[in-house]
């Protein structure tokens, strides 16, 4: 009787998983379709791969500054991703080993920071960026995104399970508190470096508001503002739209299969 | 050691400590809780750049007369009320089955559900406006299915609008939160779940009586970052249906924009706008939690 309920059961979950699946999959895979085939077919509801892919590419870099504009995405996701990690991982790492009453207290005023709305701080962080001349910057894009309450908390949960007993030996053994973070938290985490890697690189990757805001000049376009512009364009050829939105949409693919299981950690241990 | 060395030492380390912190504390404290403040003396005053006034609570009196911006707010609220309890229920019953120790291919269908979240905001928008458009694939399929004689303009009428943005939200954030409750249900005693099956517990009330309960917690988290979210949609409504037809599916943070950098900038009442986002993110947060007490 069990084992009937069960089958029926998992014979349900079977197929409502399946139908969800590929209903994940399939704009995803119309996507990626659609760049290898021309307008016309597009509009046609073809579901197969085509051959219009390299005439689309090129079509695409005509009237685009792709390259540009994958250099830009690389060079901010990149810049962003590497400062975030060193700077939260160095606060996540004092807030949890260096704990006392003082430094709990700064770290509840950080955590409520989580709360407030980028739009709310968006109009005074572009007058600071603005007047500190750095619009259409590295520094610029960077800036507000590089210290986050999410990346300190994650860093100092991961702290909190690093052994004391190694820190006190090793400072018996003369080493400075500078060389114990290098030397030996940083080699003991990369788990969870990769998991705030892919939280940071994939928001930099996909951030569209800021970079909105601050980069007006043709030479600092990022990947999402190019794609948004080829639509707000009225582009009616779909073939080639859709190689400008694959190309903004593969790396963070790309990394989402290679360090999936890192990404999710990332995500929800924070909140462990 | 002697007692007065130990002391010193504890002080330096703890020196030490505030070095390591510094310079992420600075930085929020500098480009978060600074730009807050200057926001909010920014909503009571009026004009551009250096010829600022006082203006006092003008511009918050000035948004309830903003019939773009109340049809702004309503939307936000439609899209909050339909699109997030939908998404957290379907994401829940979607960990709840992929929770089944005896189900296959676990890992295939989690992946599935969880690529959207690799796509970025302004490509799936994109996506889902292509694929809706008068000549996209649903009208191909619509038609030649026989239900539609020809393309239906599903982005310029306001219903079929906003369902296509609440679709495009579920599609995006579903797996997302369903990531959430699976690793909640990972730290829940698979042995209970056994226990309650062979006293004849049918799925159902497992789920209601066993999964949501112990799962609370994670609910009301994944409920408090999704209201956040919802109410600082921007890429969906610009990429998606450009705010339109006539501004009935705009986003707060979409006209704040328009009002900030599109038009003739008026900083003094988009910061008041947002200062608004602000303090329905905190109320809703606050009843949620309220709410999430209660139940015990």
């Amino acid at each position: 009787m069990i084992d009937v309920n069960k089958k029926n059961n998992n014979a349900i979950s079977y197929i409502i998983l399946t139908i969800v699946s590929l209903l994940s999959v399939f704009p995803l895979y119309w996507m990626a379709v659609s760049a290898t085939n021309k307008s016309v077919d597009v509009t046609r509801g073809t579901l197969i791969p085509g051959l219009a892919f390299i005439d689309n590419v090129k079509q695409l870099f005509v009237v685009q500054a792709v390259g540009t504009a994958m250099a830009n995405s690389f060079k901010y996701a990149i810049i962003l991703t590497v400062l975030s990690l060193f700077i939260c991982s160095l606060a996540g790492y004092g807030f949890e080993i260096y704990h006392d009453k003082g430094k709990d207290l700064v770290m509840s005023i950080i955590l409520l920071s989580m709360m407030v709305p980028f739009v709310a701080i968006l109009i005074p962080l572009f007058q600071m960026i603005s007047a500190a001349h750095l619009l259409n910057t590295t520094a610029g894009f960077i800036l507000p995104s590089i210290s986050t309450p999410l990346l300190i908390l994650l860093f100092r949960q991961s702290a909190r399970s690093f052994p004391r007993d190694i820190i006190e030996a090793a400072r018996i053994d003369g080493l400075k508190d500078y060389e114990i973070f290098f030397r030996m938290f940083i080699p003991t985490q990369r788990s969870t470096y990769a998991a705030a890697l892919t939280i940071t690189f994939m928001a930099a990757w996909n951030s569209y508001l800021w970079p909105t805001v601050i980069m007006s000049d043709e030479k600092s376009l990022t990947m999402p503002m190019l794609i948004s512009n080829l639509i707000q364009g009225y582009v009616t050829d779909y073939g080639v739209l859709m190689v400008g939105v694959l190309l903004c949409t593969l790396p963070t693919v790309i990394i989402f299969f290679v360090l999936q299981k890192n990404f999710a950690e990332g995500i929800t241990g924070a909140i462990k | 050691m002697s007692k007065s060395k130990r002391i010193k030492l504890n002080k330096k380390q703890s020196i030490n400590g505030w070095i390591f912190l510094a310079p992420a504390t600075l930085m929020i404290v500098m480009l978060s809780f600074v730009p807050m403040v200057r926001a909010l003396i920014l909503s009571f005053q009026k004009g551009t750049g250096a010829k600022l006034s006082w203006t006092g609570v003008n511009n918050y009196v000035r948004m309830f007369s903003d019939n773009v911006f109340m049809q702004s707010l309503l939307n936000n609220f439609i899209y909050l009320l339909i699109q997030v309890p939908i998404m957290l229920i379907l994401a829940l019953i979607l960990a709840a089955m992929l929770n089944n120790k005896s189900l296959k291919f676990k890992g295939l269908f989690r992946t599935a559900i969880f690529l959207p979240c690799a796509t970025s905001l302004v490509s799936y928008a994109i996506v889902f406006r292509t694929l809706f458009s008068n000549n996209g694939l649903v009208n191909y399929f619509l038609i030649k299915l026989g239900i539609l004689e020809t393309g239906y303009s599903f982005l310029t009428h306001t219903t079929s609008a906003r369902i296509i943005i609440i679709i495009a939200l579920i599609w995006r954030w579903t797996g997302y939160n369903m990531v959430f409750y699976l690793a909640g249900l990972q730290n829940i005693d698979y042995s209970i779940y056994e226990a309650a099956r062979i006293d004849g517990a049918s799925t159902v009330q497992i789920f209601r009586k066993i999964t949501v309960p112990l799962l609370k917690p994670i609910i009301l988290l994944t409920a408090i970052m999704s209201t956040n979210g919802t109410l600082q949609l921007f890429d969906e409504s610009v990429n998606l249906t450009f705010g339109g037809p006539a501004n009935t599916t705009i986003t707060m943070s979409h006209y704040i924009y328009n009002t900030s950098f599109k038009y003739v900038p008026k900083f003094g009442y988009a910061a008041a706008m947002s200062y608004l986002i602000l303090v329905l993110v905190a109320i809703l947060a606050f009843i949620q939690m309220r709410v999430g007490d209660r139940r015990e």
